[in-house]
């Protein structure tokens, strides 16, 4: 894999996602909220068989545009090379990614959030935590324009109770050791009005599932 | 909407004017000024039931379609709904009170590991605004939870609601234990939520689906009519 521009922003992965290929024979079809992630994984592990094709981050507020997404990226993609791993979890498309993959022969990572497949999903299914509200570094990097903007938070604080009232716990699920962004997220606990709770959790599955298409 | 808000005094409006302010307020989210105009249509002797359905419902029918269209979005209809929220509020006593007609009865709930309430907040709000009856059984329901509001209110229809992927498959759990319990032909299940389509719907054996809450409500009157016609036939 090629090495990502230095100039490569949040707000570029938000928006417009990342295309990085060079003629690798394993294709990365992922959210661009898990791009930095997945290079930092190729990158340690040296794995410059995989190309990756970020679409853009700010879907996880639209699900519904993921599977169509996925899908015309397969299509355009497949001819190219010898395997495509799909580096989504469910993310709110209700099981339809899951049936799309199926349907076309390509795997896909498992869980139903990426913040589910970071922790582990075995061991993030046994907390069985509802009430939390849980950011990756991505998301945490991300918080005003994925969450408190869209939601209109900045323009009507009153309706933090209608979105939030539920919730009790903020749980920065963290990938790297970073104070800045453990200082945001404790702020973003603040602001939301919820308890705050560290996790580090490194790459967890998604760690698991690239090591796997390495061998 | 309303940009010359503060120079417009509502009880100095006539009631068709006043009526399309209110429809303006709830368009804005402005509560207190649609409290006040609920009061002032009743102080004019409006009927509650008129009030909830010409303007309340009226004002809230905009909203809908526009949140339809893509020219509202999520924030803009939560003020509104809390908007309306205000109105009924004061209009639901003075209903129960009046004797208004009622369409119908429905319990409603998010399913159980399931804590997100919005939609279904949304769905019972404008449920109530069309004439029925809601039961809200609130967050987090199991099977016994519904099972012992269904036997407890005796609705005409169930309504369940979820966001995510894990919990949505828990509606067929429900909907399983109503056809063991011989109970399933005798209510009407509607589900929606973010993560639903109508293929779920219909592989769970929910009688429909509905992607927002303008759907649910028409929906849900569709069936309260079959059901009355079906009564009718067998009379």
């Amino acid at each position: 894999m090629s090495q990502p521009s230095p100039m490569i922003t949040d707000e570029q992965l938000s928006a417009e996602g990342l295309e990085l290929r060079n003629h690798g024979q394993v294709l990365l079809i992922a959210c661009g909220a898990l791009a930095r992630e997945i290079l930092a994984l190729t990158k340690a592990n040296g794995w410059t068989h995989m190309d990756l094709q970020c679409l853009p981050a700010i879907f996880h507020n639209e699900p519904e545009k993921i599977t169509p997404a996925v899908k015309a990226m397969i299509e355009r993609s497949r001819a190219e090379y010898a395997e495509i791993f799909v580096v989504y979890a469910d993310c709110g498309t209700g099981g339809q990614l899951q049936r799309l993959c199926d349907d076309m022969g390509v795997s896909m990572i498992a869980g139903p959030h990426c913040y589910s497949f970071f922790e582990g999903n075995a061991g993030f299914e046994a907390r069985e935590e509802l009430t939390c509200f849980y950011l990756t570094d991505f998301l945490v990097r991300q918080f005003d324009a994925f969450f408190w903007r869209p939601m209109g938070l900045d323009r009507h604080p009153k309706l933090l109770d209608m979105y939030f009232g539920n919730y009790t716990t903020l749980v920065y699920q963290a990938q790297i050791q970073d104070p800045a962004l453990e200082a945001k997220a404790e702020e973003c606990a603040r602001r939301m009005g919820l308890t705050y709770q560290y996790r580090f959790t490194s790459y967890g599955d998604l760690a698991v599932a690239l090591t796997s298409l390495a061998d | 909407m309303s940009d010359q808000e503060d120079d417009i005094i509502l009880s100095e409006l006539n009631d068709e004017d006043l009526v399309a302010q209110m429809f303006d307020d709830l368009y804005d989210g402005l509560k207190e000024e649609i409290v006040e105009a609920v009061n002032l249509l009743l102080g004019r002797d409006w009927a509650p039931y008129r009030v909830l359905t010409e303007a309340l419902v009226g004002g809230m029918t905009i909203v809908g379609n526009d949140f339809r269209d893509g020219i509202l979005f999520v924030p803009e209809v939560l003020l509104a709904a809390n908007a309306m929220k205000g109105g009924m509020a004061i209009l639901k006593p003075l209903l129960i009170a009046t004797g208004a007609p009622r369409v119908g009865k429905m319990v409603i709930g998010t399913v159980k590991g399931d804590i997100h309430d919005i939609g279904k907040n949304l769905v019972g709000m404008m449920m109530e605004g069309a004439g029925f009856e809601v039961v809200d059984l609130g967050i987090n329901n199991s099977v016994d939870s519904y099972l012992d509001a269904i036997e407890r209110e005796g609705p005409d229809i169930l309504g369940m609601s979820a966001l995510l992927t894990t919990t949505m498959p828990y509606m067929k759990v429900v909907i399983d234990t109503l056809i063991e319990k011989g109970m399933r032909e005798d209510y009407t299940v509607l589900v929606g939520g973010a993560p639903l389509n109508e293929e779920f719907g219909k592989a769970i054996g929910a009688d429909a689906y509905c992607r927002d809450a303008a759907v649910a409500v028409e929906t849900a009157k569709e069936f309260m009519a079959r059901k009355h016609n079906r009564m009718a036939a067998n009379a």
